[in-house]
C-alpha cells in the first residue's frame, strides 16, 4: 500500500465534517481519480492528505510512514501538489518559480547549484516551457502558468504527485494537454476532477464522494453508471464505451428530452 | 510569438552590491558635510580619515575645530541613523509584505509605526520598563508594534486569506487610534517628555541622533537581515500561498510567527529612534523588486542599501530646503511616498 487513509475526518466548522471518516488508498505507479459535486469534500480530502489542513482524526501514511508527524520539509520531499492557487502578486519569473521545487532538498544556506539548475532546466523541457524560463509568471495565460507548477512539481522529484483540481478553470484543450502531461509522466497521482470524461479517460480507478463521505470506489467503467451518476449528481446520462477510447464516455441529458423516447430506440 | 527576456533568472547581484555600498559610503561622506553650515566633502572626507586607525595621518591638517565638531558630533551620527534607520524600514516592509502576501504593507500603512509611537509613550509617560535604562523605549514601541502587527494580521485574515481591504482600512483605523493616543499623551505631559514630542513621533526625526542611539539599531539589523536570508527560500515560498508553502516544506505558522517577530523588532526599535517615517517599507521594496526580481536573497540586501541611502538623502533635503529651520523627514518621505502608494494601488486594482 503506498498512499494509505484511514477514517479521515475535517470540519470548517464544528459538526458540519466537510470530510467525514473517510478511507482510500493509492497503489504505485497508479492514477486514482476523486470525483464528486461541488462541496462534496474532494478538495478537502486532498488539502488534509498534503497537510494544508490539520485532520481532526485519521491517519495518512506513506509507505507505511505517518505523515501527520513528518516534519513538512519531510512530506514535501515526498509528495508535490499542484494546487488551485497560481495567482502570485509578485514578479518572479518561470525559472525561479520552477526552480521553487528544489526547496525541500536544500538546507538553510544553500544555493542552487549547477545539478538544480539542469533538473529545472529539465522539467521545463519535458512540459514544452524552456524557451519562456526567463519570462514574467504574471504574463503567462492559465494552461501556460499551470504548467509551470507542474514543472515545479517534478523539479520536486517526489514519487506522488497530488491534484488538486488543477484544470477546474481551464478551457478543454489546457485540460486535456495538462492530464496527457501528467499521464506521460509515469508517476503515482491522486487527482481531485471535475470532468467525469476526463476522469473515465485518464484515471486507472476512481473514488466517488458525496456530502464529506466516500460512497463508491472502483474502476472508471464500475463508477461511471448512469444509476450511479443519477444518485451522486442527480443528472440523468447515457454511458457508452467509445469505440476509439474504449473508456466510458458520458452524454448528460437534459430534463427536456424524454427518457421513453430513447429508450424506444429514438436516439440509439 | 513571445519576446524571451533574456536570463534573469541567474542575475548576478554582486556587482550591484558593490556598486550600492560605494554609493552609500559615498553618501555617508557627501552628506555629512551638507547642512545649514556646509562642510566641503574634501574636508569632511579628511575629518572622517583623520579617525582611521593607521592610515588616519594621511589626511593631514588644516580644518577648523567647528567643522570637526560639526561632522563628527552633529553630522555623522545622524547620517549613520538615518542609514540605519531606511535599512531597517526597508527591510521591515519586506517582511511585511511576505507576511500578508501583498506589496502595499508597510509599517506606517498598517498602523504599526503609530502602535510603536503610542506604546513608547505610554511607557515613558508611566516609566515601564525603566530599570532598562536607554533601551526602555525600544523595548515599549516594539511590544506596540508587535500589538498592531498581531491585530491588523489577524482581523484580516478571512476563511485563511489576507483581504487587502479589510488589512487597509484596519491599518488606518490603528493608526488613528494610537496617534490619538500619542497625542494625548505629549500633549498633556509635555515637559516630561521632552525632545520626544508630538512632531517627533508623527512625521519622524533624525535630528537627535547621537552615536549613542546607533548601536541597538544596527545590532537589530545586522541579526534581522541575517535570519531572513537565512530563510530566503522559505518567505519566497509564502508568496505563493499557505497551502503552496506548506506543499515545499514550509512550516508556514512557525514562519510567520518568526516574521512578525523580526518586523515587529525592525519597526520598534527604529521608531524609538527616529518616529515614524513613513511609506520608505512601501517605496524600497517595490522599486528594488523591479531591479532584481521577486527572489529574497536578492532583494533583502538591496531593499537595505536602497532602503539607507534614501533616507540619508531624503534627511539633507529635510535640513536644506528651509535651512536654517528644518523639515522633519517624516513629511517628505510621505509626500514622496503617497503618489506612489496610490499609483501602486491603482496599479494593483487593474490586478496586473
Amino acid at each position: 500500500m503506498y498512499l494509505e487513509v484511514k477514517d479521515l475526518t475535517y470540519a470548517y466548522r464544528a459538526g458540519q465534517e466537510a470530510v467525514d471518516h473517510v478511507s482510500m488508498n493509492v497503489e504505485k505507479g497508479e492514477f486514482v481519480g476523486v470525483i464528486g459535486p461541488n462541496g462534496s469534500g474532494k478538495s478537502t480530502l486532498l488539502k488534509c492528505i498534503y497537510r494544508a489542513l490539520r485532520p481532526e482524526s485519521g491517519s495518512i501514511s506513506l509507505c507505511g510512514e505517518d505523515v501527520l508527524s513528518m516534519s513538512y520539509r519531510q512530506s514535501a520531499l515526498r509528495m508535490a501538489v499542484v494546487g488551485q492557487e497560481h495567482d502570485i502578486p509578485f514578479d518572479f519569473t518561470v525559472e525561479e518559480i520552477a526552480a521553487m521545487g528544489r526547496s525541500p532538498h536544500k538546507r538553510m544556506f544553500d544555493i542552487d547549484g549547477r545539478e538544480d539548475r539542469q533538473i529545472v532546466a529539465d522539467a521545463l523541457r519535458k512540459l514544452g516551457m524552456e524557451e519562456l524560463s526567463g519570462r514574467s509568471f504574471r504574463s503567462l495565460s492559465g494552461g501556460e502558468k499551470q504548467r509551470v507548477l507542474i514543472a515545479r512539481a517534478l523539479v520536486q522529484e517526489s514519487d506522488l504527485l497530488i491534484l488538486d483540481e488543477p484544470t477546474n478553470h481551464l478551457d478543454i484543450g489546457y485540460q486535456l494537454q495538462i492530464l496527457e502531461l501528467v499521464k506521460g509522466l509515469g508517476v503515482t497521482v491522486l487527482a481531485a476532477i471535475h470532468d467525469l470524461n476526463l476522469a473515465a479517460l485518464y484515471c486507472d480507478r476512481l473514488y466517488v464522494m458525496k456530502d464529506g463521505k466516500m460512497v463508491l470506489e472502483g474502476r472508471p467503467e464500475e463508477v461511471l453508471t448512469p444509476e450511479e451518476i443519477y444518485r451522486v449528481y442527480g443528472v440523468r446520462s447515457l454511458v457508452e464505451r467509445n469505440r476509439m477510447t474504449g473508456k466510458s464516455s458520458i452524454t448528460f441529458l437534459p430534463e427536456h428530452i424524454d427518457l421513453q423516447e430513447l429508450e424506444s430506440g429514438h436516439v440509439a | 510569438m513571445h519576446l524571451v527576456r533574456k536570463e534573469p533568472a541567474q542575475r548576478r547581484i554582486g556587482p550591484m552590491i558593490v556598486v550600492l555600498v560605494i554609493i552609500s559610503v559615498a553618501s555617508l561622506i557627501l552628506a555629512s558635510g551638507l547642512g545649514p553650515v556646509s562642510v566641503a566633502p574634501v574636508t569632511s572626507f579628511r575629518i572622517l580619515l583623520s579617525r582611521m586607525p593607521v592610515i588616519g595621518s594621511l589626511a593631514g591638517e588644516g580644518w577648523e575645530q567647528l567643522e570637526e565638531n560639526i561632522i563628527l558630533g552633529l553630522r555623522l551620527p545622524r547620517v549613520c541613523l538615518g542609514m540605519v534607520v531606511g535599512a531597517s524600514l526597508s527591510v521591515c516592509g519586506v517582511t511585511m509584505q511576505a507576511l500578508v502576501r501583498n506589496s502595499l504593507a508597510d509599517p506606517f500603512i498598517l498602523g504599526v509605526s503609530s502602535g510603536a509611537s503610542a506604546f513608547a509613550t505610554l511607557g515613558m509617560l508611566f516609566g515601564a520598563f525603566s530599570f532598562l535604562g536607554t533601551y526602555s523605549l525600544s523595548i515599549s514601541a516594539f511590544l506596540g508594534a508587535a500589538v498592531t502587527i498581531i491585530f491588523v494580521y489577524s482581523i484580516s485574515r478571512i476563511r485563511g486569506r489576507m483581504d487587502i481591504t479589510q488589512l487597509l482600512l484596519s491599518g488606518v483605523a490603528v493608526s488613528m487610534i494610537m496617534d490619538g493616543v500619542t497625542s494625548i499623551i505629549t500633549l498633556s505631559a509635555p515637559n516630561a517628555l521632552g525632545l520626544h514630542n508630538a512632531e517627533f513621533w508623527m512625521s519622524g526625526s533624525l535630528a537627535g541622533a547621537r552615536w549613542a542611539y546607533l548601536g541597538l539599531p544596527f545590532l537589530v539589523l545586522i541579526i534581522c537581515i541575517a535570519v531572513l536570508l537565512a530563510n530566503h527560500r522559505g518567505l519566497d515560498l509564502l508568496l505563493l500561498g499557505d497551502e503552496s508553502a506548506v506543499s515545499l516544506g514550509v512550516n508556514v505558522r512557525r514562519l510567520q510567527k518568526l516574521l512578525v517577530l523580526l518586523a515587529s523588532l525592525l519597526a520598534g526599535v527604529t521608531i524609538a529612534v527616529s518616529g515614524s517615517i513613513g511609506f520608505v517599507g512601501l517605496m524600497v521594496p517595490h522599486f528594488t523588486r523591479l531591479l532584481v526580481g521577486g527572489s529574497h536573497r536578492r532583494v533583502l540586501p538591496v531593499a537595505a542599501l536602497l532602503g539607507g541611502i534614501l533616507v540619508v538623502w531624503v534627511d539633507v533635503a529635510a535640513r536644506l530646503i528651509i535651512a536654517p529651520e528644518e523639515l522633519p523627514v517624516g513629511i517628505l518621505t510621505a509626500v514622496i511616498g503617497g503618489p506612489i502608494f496610490i499609483w501602486m494601488l491603482r496599479k494593483s486594482r487593474k490586478g496586473a
